[in-house]
């Protein structure tokens, strides 16, 4: 119960240390940094046990009660957002400590992600609206230097791009939050959620609408999407791999299932524009990823449509399709994470982005090649792999619902799926080598050890379903079933 | 800058200094608190940079004590927020001894919170603005 | 009334962020957004014929204006100078790399 604080202390103090020692000698930011995000990993997995024989772990930050004080809630929906950050943060980390070795300012590196990380936790962590403004702030602030990171043109612009966007969604997020305190007197969770119960009108209409607008800008669904395909193709790999993986579910999808399913009550027009909006990105996100011939856009463009599944599957609103879609968010993280990452590997050993420049790349780096495969069929929903049962759970939701049209969509776009990745494995990996390309081997052992960790997580976590459904994911869609019943939980204890 | 001004800015910027000091220690009881009078102190270096060009400000204040007085103060604020865990169990429990209200030494441990703020704000901004006046414009482009 | 005032501020920022072409414009649009919140944050927390929330020796509970959102603005108005000092600091390299800050000669990335 008192560990629920150290996810966010631990964090920040230590990107504040990492850049205090990193001045003198360079090793030592490379081994604070590893080591405490394998700290922040074990803590989140030994909490799962605890959480199971408790429910919910109200923490009251200075001993203040809720409504006058900040609370901390830990509770499935939170415990299972934890783990997949600190995992993939961790994996991202260990990788980057040799594909950063060219630049030079390592720490400030190690900094910066540090906090994007603090940031993270503090948002899935939080129970009261400011903070998680804060919060959100003090990540989204991190990566937009860190898409930078690199001073090539490229990154700039795309940096700038994506820096007006989130701002713009930021200023719309604290207009609402202006507006739900104005109508209810408090910022906690909890306690807003009590009082907007049964009520309807203008206004909370608008603060919801302004927080749709805003976090789905955060979380790339589609009319608000254009900055991620500039974004996280430009950024350094590993810090795409946390983009992709992690920071639009964090900041974005988790935030708004939080407010809508807890906070606000779900109702019937909720769950079509859900449905709506999550169909759009699906098709929209699919269609222009065929075309690319970057490989990191189009894995950014599949994001985009795999953030949209997983939106759709929330939209069913009975027990399938949000069991799929919690599961697609913790294997989207995996298998994305595990493909931007194998793009930073093909480009750190050739140099190149471009899909028609590589060619046969299996022989001469077998560890990127095999991790790619496994990643590529994960993606497109082949069993046993673990792509294959998320996307099963979500399509029996629709049916369930009795919405045949969405679940015919969704087959549809799974083979598209397939047909884009079958394109990256033709490109880049299988077929002859390309010209340039005689002298390329394997990348260090550090990047293959993270890429070979994550296939491993993608072929347990199909083969394992049952026991990770039953301890993880079942608790998070039990706290999003009970809806508005969260707040007498956390008020009442 | 003329005389008068470089003249001028030289007596004035300590006197701006010390009104960021109070600012800073007299956060629990009138307006201020951290975030202001860490940007009054950070002035205080602008003016004498402004004014008396970027070397004389340098000599007083380097970007790399900026950069650390930053960082320190960001532990701090941490290591207080620990300390209330420590000694209270709760994360961030005030745990200093109140004193009678409106006297300077009351309100457990927000003067010591307001110190660490002041640090990092007036070291970030003003590491901010060495950096953003240092910057060379290069016919290609040269890494920072 | 007031409020509508606010929301037309917000509406001149957004403009300028839509529509103006150079990059230090775009900045400016989203600075004045960032006001504009702000000023609608703390015109929620107003009541009519109070004082200012400040604590004095020898004056009784006298009738405060509502102090929350003004923390809220003080933790707003930091987040915004850092997001600014980013923003200006990213235009002098995007400066650099492109000899422009027009918005419709930086597009290289495209597809």
């Amino acid at each position: 119960m008192n560990l629920v604080p150290l996810f966010m202390a631990i964090p920040l103090g230590a990107a504040f240390i990492v850049v205090l020692l990193g001045r003198f000698k360079e090793a030592v930011s490379d081994a604070v940094a590893v080591i405490v995000s394998l700290i922040l990993t074990i803590l989140s997995f030994v909490l799962i046990i605890p959480l199971s024989q408790e429910g919910i772990f109200v923490y009251r930050m200075g001993r203040w009660i809720p409504p006058w004080g900040i609370n901390l809630v830990l509770d499935g929906l939170s415990l299972l957002m934890l783990i997949i950050i600190n995992l993939v943060a961790f994996l991202a980390i260990l990788y980057s400590v040799s594909y950063m070795k060219k630049f030079t300012a390592k720490s400030t590196y190690y900094g910066l992600f540090l906090l994007m990380v603090a940031g993270m936790n503090g948002v899935v962590l939080t129970g009261d609206f400011f903070n998680l403004f804060v919060f959100l702030e003090i990540a989204a602030i991190a990566s937009y230097a860190l898409v930078a990171f690199g001073v090539e043109a490229e990154e700039l612009e795309a940096s700038f791009k994506y820096m007006v966007m989130g701002s713009v969604a930021s200023v719309l997020i604290l207009f609402s939050i202006g507006l739900i305190y104005s109508l209810t007197g408090s910022l906690n969770m909890a306690h807003v959620g009590t009082i907007l119960q049964g009520q309807n009108g203008n206004l909370i209409s608008f603060s919801m609408i302004l927080f749709l607008a805003g976090f789905g800008l955060k979380a790339a669904i589609m009319p608000f999407h254009a900055w991620l395909p500039d974004a996280h193709p430009s950024a350094p790999a590993p810090i795409s791999a946390m983009l992709s993986g992690v920071l639009i579910k964090a900041l974005g999808v988790y935030v708004i299932l939080r407010i809508f399913f807890n906070v606000f009550g779900m109702n019937i027009q909720l769950s079509w524009i859900f449905m709506i909006l999550g169909c759009l990105s699906m098709v929209g996100g699919g269609l222009l990823a065929i075309k690319q011939e970057d490989f990191k856009r189009l894995l950014a463009y599949s994001s985009i449509s795999q953030i949209g599944l997983i939106m759709l599957g929330v939209g069913c609103g009975n027990y399938w399709g949000i069991l799929g879609a919690l599961f697609h968010l913790f294997n989207h993280a995996s298998f994305k994470a595990l493909l931007f990452l194998n793009s930073g590997a093909v480009e750190y050993s050739t140099g190149t982005r471009e899909l028609k420049k590589m060619g046969g790349l299996s022989k001469a780096m077998p560890f990127t090649g095999a991790t790619s495969t496994i990643g590529s069929l994960s993606i497109s929903g082949i069993p046993p792999l673990n792509g294959f049962w998320s996307k099963l759970f979500i399509i029996m939701g629709l049916v369930y619902a009795g919405r045949y049209v969405l679940a015919v969509i969704t087959i549809l776009v799974s083979v598209l799926t397939l047909a884009y990745y079958l394109k990256v494995q033709r490109y880049a990996f299988f077929g002859k080598l390309g010209e340039g390309l005689e002298k390329v081997k394997e990348v260090p052992p550090l990047m293959c050890a993270s890429m070979v960790a994550l296939a491993i997580i993608c072929v347990g976590a199909g083969i394992f379903f049952y026991p990770i459904m039953k301890t993880i994911l079942e608790p998070a869609v039990r706290v999003l079933q009970e809806g508005v019943g969260y707040s007498n939980l956390i008020l009442g204890g | 800058m003329t005389l008068i001004v470089k003249v001028i800015a030289r007596v004035v910027s300590p006197l701006i200094m010390v009104f960021g000091i109070y600012m800073i220690l007299h956060g629990h009881l009138s307006p201020g608190g951290g975030f202001p009078g860490g940007v009054i102190i950070a002035s205080a270096f602008v003016l004498l940079t402004l004014s008396s060009g970027k070397e004389v400000a340098y000599q007083k204040l380097k970007e790399s004590t900026a950069a650390v007085m930053e960082s320190v103060g960001a532990l701090i604020f941490l290591i207080l927020a620990v300390l209330g865990t420590i000694f209270g169990g709760w994360f961030f429990l005030n745990f200093l001894p109140k004193g009678e209200p409106l006297r300077l030494l009351s309100g457990g441990f927000i003067p010591l919170c307001n110190i660490g703020v002041g640090l990092k704000v007036g070291g970030g901004i003003f590491a901010v603005f060495l950096t953003l006046i240092l910057f060379r414009l290069s016919e290609k482009g040269e890494g920072d | 009334m007031l409020f509508f005032l606010c929301f037309a501020l917000f509406l001149i920022g957004l403009y300028c962020v839509l529509i103006k072409k150079n990059l230090l414009k775009i900045v400016m649009g989203i600075i004045i957004m960032e006001y504009s919140v702000n000023l609608f944050l703390i015109m929620v927390g107003y009541k009519a014929g109070a004082v200012a929330p400040i604590v004095t020796a020898g004056v009784e509970k006298a009738n405060f204006v509502d102090p929350l959102p003004q923390a809220l603005v003080i933790t707003a108005i930091v987040i915004g100078i850092a997001t600014l000092a980013l923003m200006v600091a990213l235009c002098m390299r995007v400066y650099d790399r492109y000899k422009t800050f027009d918005i419709t000669k930086i597009r290289r990335l495209r597809g």
